[in-house]
């Protein structure tokens, strides 16, 4: 800003930092309580807000698993963790491959029934999984697909989001581009891969990151196909672990596995967080 | 080799009751080697005569061949031809060498031959040190070489040009004129020029096709349609300021405008009504007392020379006199001097050109 005025900057700053900290206090509590014992953070009411020493002692239990103080069994969040990991990556690829290539038919190509197609995919975007859960459900079950990883992730790759995304993308490289390649000699895949990729890639980018969490954070349907314990998502895992009724929660392993549920999302948003900027910023036109 | 043949060529819109013809049995024989200009107001029906022959559109009726070879089904890439387009068309993406090696390597050319072709191109457009730049680096100018470049290193039988200089500003315009005629000469390729401009028309052209509304109105050397434009249309469209045409009654060895008579040098070709038409420059001034007597209502200085207009009797006439010659006064009646080799005659209905001069090819 070019205006100097050090009220409205204090100002300003203020509802920043009030914003920060809003979102990032449960996430410091999250990970002071991680670093008790169980006992320690139930025992104490408030719970201590300085980290404790039991860090080492809560991720392991909470990476690998194994008895608890209390008797009870944790199961091991790791293998969760890579089930999480494959699914959400599946479902962001998948996601991106099959809206690139769908957009690509729609916009490119003249073929009976497109307007038709299009305005298809496009109502299935009133229809999020939940709507649709107990027939797809059905379908998934009747494939024998429960407890697969394609159980878990094809049924939610179909984006009419990413189709239109990049629909819209796809409407704004000039005509004359597609004219230049057909000169060329380029016919319609050799197109779309030297010339209609490179140019999304920014696109791509963004929408990874998107897809990424989304899969990431899927947690109704996972509960919906998987019965098998190896077949759980870390999310899932984590409402596992909140045992009801009288059984006691090791909140230290809890909270432990939360911090780790929430490190691949950072991680992605951090590495792709410039190509992501770049995306908005400059148009490659 | 590079001759390209038009044959009753038409393009309609849409089909049923919704279609709409825009370009009417247009005929015409390029030879090889010929730069040819296509030049016509916007919605001609030029670009689209362009875009046919390049196989971007499909040719709804008659035929092309380009070379000896009829190419109404072929793709473009097959039609051995290369087209520079208005806005370049550069990917952008790519780096200039990969742009102009683009074509080449979908052609599955071995890389020392793209490597040497491409370099060539570079050399003869001099933009050795920009192979390794992207398009977004370089200037309107920069690109607009590129974009020939890409169109050189195909090698092909026929160069379209879909108004390459429209993007230019007006020095770089001229200079990439000069630039391209150059390259033609070196060169030798067909090559078809669609522009809206007829500076460019005349500059460029060794023939050019004017059109109007999807018609071709006359072909000839920019001399034949500058000096015998072969209708009214021709007359206005070529030439700044354009051709006076006043329209009248022929008789005998004068032509009536309204209530005032005009003494002609020839007679017309034929009586009763029809268009005079007589280029701003061709008119000098007379003597007192003789030739057509011209009111001058308005005078422009443009440096070399001085546009002043005025009436006619009742009709509106632009004259182009010498820049040195002392300038007439506003409200004058100033007297005009008719070389009768420089009056064209033309039909009032049709505005096709009438009389024996009007047989130009």
């Amino acid at each position: 800003m070019v205006e100097n005025r050090p009220l409205a900057t204090t100002l300003s700053h203020l509802v920043l930092v009030l914003g920060v900290i809003i979102v990032a206090f449960p996430v410091y509590v999250t990970f002071v309580a991680s670093t008790h014992t169980a006992e320690e953070i139930v025992r104490n009411v408030p719970m201590p807000l300085v980290p404790g020493s039991n860090i080492v002692e809560s991720y392991k239990l909470a990476l690998l698993g194994g008895q608890t103080a209390y008797g009870s069994t944790i199961p091991p969040v790791a293998p969760m963790m890579v089930v999480s990991l494959v699914s959400a990556l599946v479902i962001a690829i998948g996601k991106i491959a099959i809206s690139l290539l769908s957009a690509f038919a729609v916009v490119y190509f003249r073929f009976p029934g497109r307007s038709l197609v299009f305005w298809m995919i496009f109502v299935t975007l009133m229809l999020p999984v939940e709507v649709r859960i107990l027939p797809t459900y059905k379908i998934v079950s009747d494939l024998g697909m429960l407890n697969t990883y394609a159980g878990l992730t094809v049924p939610l790759i179909a984006s009419a989001t990413a189709t239109f995304l990049f629909r819209q993308f796809f409407l704004t490289v000039p005509d004359e581009l597609v004219e230049a390649a057909r000169i060329d000699g380029a016919g319609p895949m050799r197109f779309f891969k030297d010339v209609l990729l490179p140019l999304s890639r920014t696109s791509i980018a963004a929408l990874f990151v998107i897809q990424f969490i989304y899969g990431w954070n899927q947690y109704l349907w996972p509960l919906l196909v998987t019965t098998s314990e190896d077949m759980y998502p870390v999310v899932m895992g984590i409402k596992r672990m909140i045992s009801g009724g009288d059984a006691a929660t090791e909140w230290n392993a809890v909270m432990a596995t939360a911090m780790l549920a929430m490190i691949p999302p950072a991680l992605v948003v951090l590495l792709m967080q410039k190509q992501f900027v770049k995306g908005l910023v400059d148009t490659e036109k | 080799m590079g001759a390209i043949s038009l044959r009753a060529v038409e393009k309609t819109y849409g089909h049923g009751a919704k279609a709409v013809k825009v370009i009417h049995g247009v005929g015409a024989e390029i030879a090889d080697g010929e730069f040819i200009v296509i030049v016509g107001p916007s919605g001609c029906g030029k670009s689209t005569l362009l875009r046919m022959v390049a196989g971007l559109e499909e040719i709804s009726g008659g035929e092309i061949a380009i070379g000896g070879r009829v190419v109404n089904q072929l793709e473009p890439a097959e039609r051995d031809i290369a087209m520079v387009f208005q806005n370049y068309a550069l990917y952008p993406h790519m780096t200039v060498y990969d742009n102009m090696a683009y074509g080449l390597k979908i052609a599955k050319r071995s890389k020392d031959e793209i490597e040497q072709r491409v370099q060539k191109a570079a050399k003869i457009l001099e933009l050795g040190g920009l192979l390794q730049r992207t398009p977004r680096q370089l200037s309107g100018g920069q690109r607009q070489r590129v974009a020939m470049g890409r169109a050189i290193v195909r090698q092909p039988q026929v160069f379209l040009f879909d108004e390459p200089l429209s993007n230019l500003d007006a020095k770089l315009r001229a200079q990439t004129r000069l630039e391209i005629q150059k390259l033609h000469r070196e060169l030798g390729v067909t090559s078809l020029f669609v522009t809206h401009d007829q500076v460019e028309a005349m500059t460029l052209a060794q023939r050019m096709i004017v059109m109007n509304a999807g018609r071709i109105e006359q072909i000839g050397t920019p001399e034949q349609v500058y000096g015998r434009p072969a209708s009214t249309f021709v007359a206005g469209f070529i030439g700044s300021p354009p051709m006076n045409l006043l329209q009248g009654q022929a008789e005998g060895a004068s032509f009536r405008i309204g209530n005032a008579s005009l003494p002609l040098p020839a007679a017309a070709p034929r009586g009763g009504p029809l268009l005079l038409g007589l280029r701003p420059e061709h008119a000098g001034l007379g003597r007192d007392g003789e030739g057509w007597p011209l009111q001058v209502e308005m005078i422009e200085m443009l440096g070399a020379e001085r546009l002043v207009y005025g009436r006619l009797g009742d009709a509106a006439f632009t004259l182009r006199i010498d820049g040195t010659l002392p300038a007439p006064r506003i409200g004058d009646t100033v007297r005009l001097q008719v070389p009768a080799s420089q009056l064209h005659w033309f039909d009032v209905g049709s505005g096709r050109r009438v009389g024996a001069e009007g047989a130009a090819a």
